[in-house]
């Protein structure tokens, strides 16, 4: 694989850019693998690229039903943090943020992560004891964080009406600001490059549509395309599907599938160079660096898995953006469009082994699995390496919910559910 | 968008007067207090969440206020029928039924 540089885009130039590589091979299943992973989004190219790099596993088969990062990855509205308020799901995020932090270098692609901070903001005054609490949890854990009262947050967003004259006036703000944004699609196609590079064999249009199962322990998953691919592990990172992939493997999981929307704007030039998320009002904004604006919406409360939800929910999410900034109403909305994010009970995802042995998930996301990419195919690739969750990971088992040892992050999930 | 027409009212109103209320017909454990952490979590928390037909219940929220069934393509949206609580389903999948668990 040819290292990404500035030197190589010189050379390329020379040629007219006619003769790159290809960022990753395109082959045929073999019969057998050490782990296949079932999903090629970020989390599950994530996941083996770690497995290869960290763990030395290099027989390993991603298979996608789609193309690569075509899911959730692609339908995100890009925002990474890891304000979380409970020490087990910050201490996940965190490590992710870590990751983030060193991933451009780490994989040789630019993910276009960009620390610009995320504003989450308080408008009334139980809004603002939950930030203060958040923030001084996140402290403890040694997350940045800083409480901002009304002027503060106007400073850092003069174009947002932060005046008392608002229906829901705004109090103030927990301010991350390591958090910011990343480049979805790269994402996906960086950790794609890198675990190609490193051997494993990225399976497009590829369906499973069974697991196979021998004396309670998962041995293969049969696939449409390819018919079976035996594995010694098997792990399944496949968000909204999720209910759908463990029914094959003959249990259930504590999931709900709810499509989320999100929608962008015309590009316009630089006007935002933040992050707004409102829990109370609903709505979050940034601008990309093509200069959309991007919105995400609130999911809607039935299930589905159709990858589009109801113009209502769009509408209430551009009536909270219009109140927060009055001067974006007459931005004309460009693309709209829904993925379908597996929720959790407890807002927090699962990490675990199941009822079926040498089977693997990762799931339970739901509205914010995007900035976790890095750590959660961190630690999947070491549960699904050892055979045994990571030290991370152990609170998400998906027993939690029958021993009750629940994770509560509705409040820093920050999406309704 | 969906277009639902409300058991009790007897009309089809617009979906921003209902609320989604979960999936249909769980059964309250019977004995909570002997139930094994198994069943009362499996009664909490676990939900079929099919691709394809689902029972759940809606709630005419801005309405008559009253919960009913429906029961719902969850790949095409298409709404097959709705019924009254305490009602039984007529359009049901093959695979209904799947018992968690298989240890």
């Amino acid at each position: 694989m040819n290292k990404y540089s500035g030197f190589g885009l010189l050379k390329h130039g020379l040629s007219y850019h006619e003769n790159w590589q290809r960022a990753w091979r395109n082959p045929k299943p073999k019969a057998k693998y050490d782990v296949v992973i079932v999903g090629g989004g970020g989390h599950g190219l994530a996941t083996a690229y770690y497995l290869a790099k960290v763990h030395g596993v290099t027989n390993i088969a991603v298979v996608e039903k789609g193309y690569l990062g075509g899911g959730n990855t692609a339908r995100n509205t890009t925002i990474v943090r890891s304000n979380y308020l409970w020490d087990e799901s910050a201490h996940l995020y965190e490590h992710a943020m870590k990751l983030w932090e060193g991933l451009s270098q780490d994989l040789n692609y630019n993910v276009m992560f960009s620390q610009r901070g995320v504003l989450n903001l308080g408008h009334t005054l139980q809004d603002m004891r939950d930030i203060q609490r958040r923030v001084n949890a996140n402290r403890l854990n040694g997350i940045d964080g800083e409480v901002l009262d009304t002027q503060q947050v106007q400073e850092i967003v003069p174009i947002m009406d932060c005046s008392a004259n608002t229906r829901y006036p705004v109090l103030g703000a927990s301010w991350q600001p390591r958090a910011g944004v990343a480049r979805h699609d790269a994402v996906a196609w960086g950790y794609a490059r890198a675990a190609d590079a490193l051997g494993v064999d990225l399976i497009q249009q590829c369906e499973v549509d069974d697991i196979i199962t021998e004396d309670g322990a998962a041995v293969a998953v049969h696939t449409k395309q390819h018919g079976l691919i035996k594995a010694d592990r098997i792990g399944c990172v496949v968000a909204g599907n999720s209910s759908v992939l463990a029914k094959m493997a003959g249990f259930s999981l504590p999931l709900e599938s709810h499509p989320l929307q999100a929608l962008v704007s015309e590009p316009i030039k630089p006007i935002l160079d933040t992050v707004v998320m409102s829990n109370h009002v609903h709505g979050y904004v940034s601008q990309s660096d093509k200069g959309d604006l991007v919105i995400g919406a609130g999911i809607d409360g039935y299930n589905g898995y159709g990858q589009r939800g109801s113009y209502s929910t769009i509408e209430h999410t551009v009536q909270a953006i219009i109140e927060l900034f009055p001067i974006f109403s007459r931005v004309r909305m460009n693309r709209q469009w829904g993925g379908i994010v597996d929720t959790c009970p407890d807002a927090c995802p699962i990490i675990s082994d199941t009822p079926v042995e040498n089977l693997f998930f990762n799931c339970g996301w739901g509205t914010g699995g995007f900035k976790a990419t890095p750590g959660s195919g961190h630690v999947f690739a070491a549960t699904l390496a050892k055979g045994e969750a990571h030290e991370l990971a152990k609170p998400f088992s998906m027993f939690r919910f029958n021993d009750g040892s629940l994770i509560d992050e509705h409040g820093a999930a920050g999406v309704a559910h | 968008m969906f277009y639902i027409y409300c058991p009790y009212c007897q009309e089809h109103r617009e979906e921003e007067e209902f609320h989604a209320a979960g999936q249909a017909h769980i059964a309250r454990p019977a004995d909570p207090d002997n139930c094994t952490d198994e069943e009362w979590g499996d009664y909490l928390y676990f939900r079929k969440n099919p691709r394809g037909l689902h029972h759940e219940m809606w709630v005419h929220a801005a309405g008559c206020r009253k919960f009913f069934n429906m029961t719902r393509d969850t790949q095409s949206y298409e709404i097959k029928e709705v019924y009254k609580m305490g009602e039984q389903p007529q359009i049901v999948s093959e695979q209904d039924s799947i018992a968690r668990g298989t240890a």
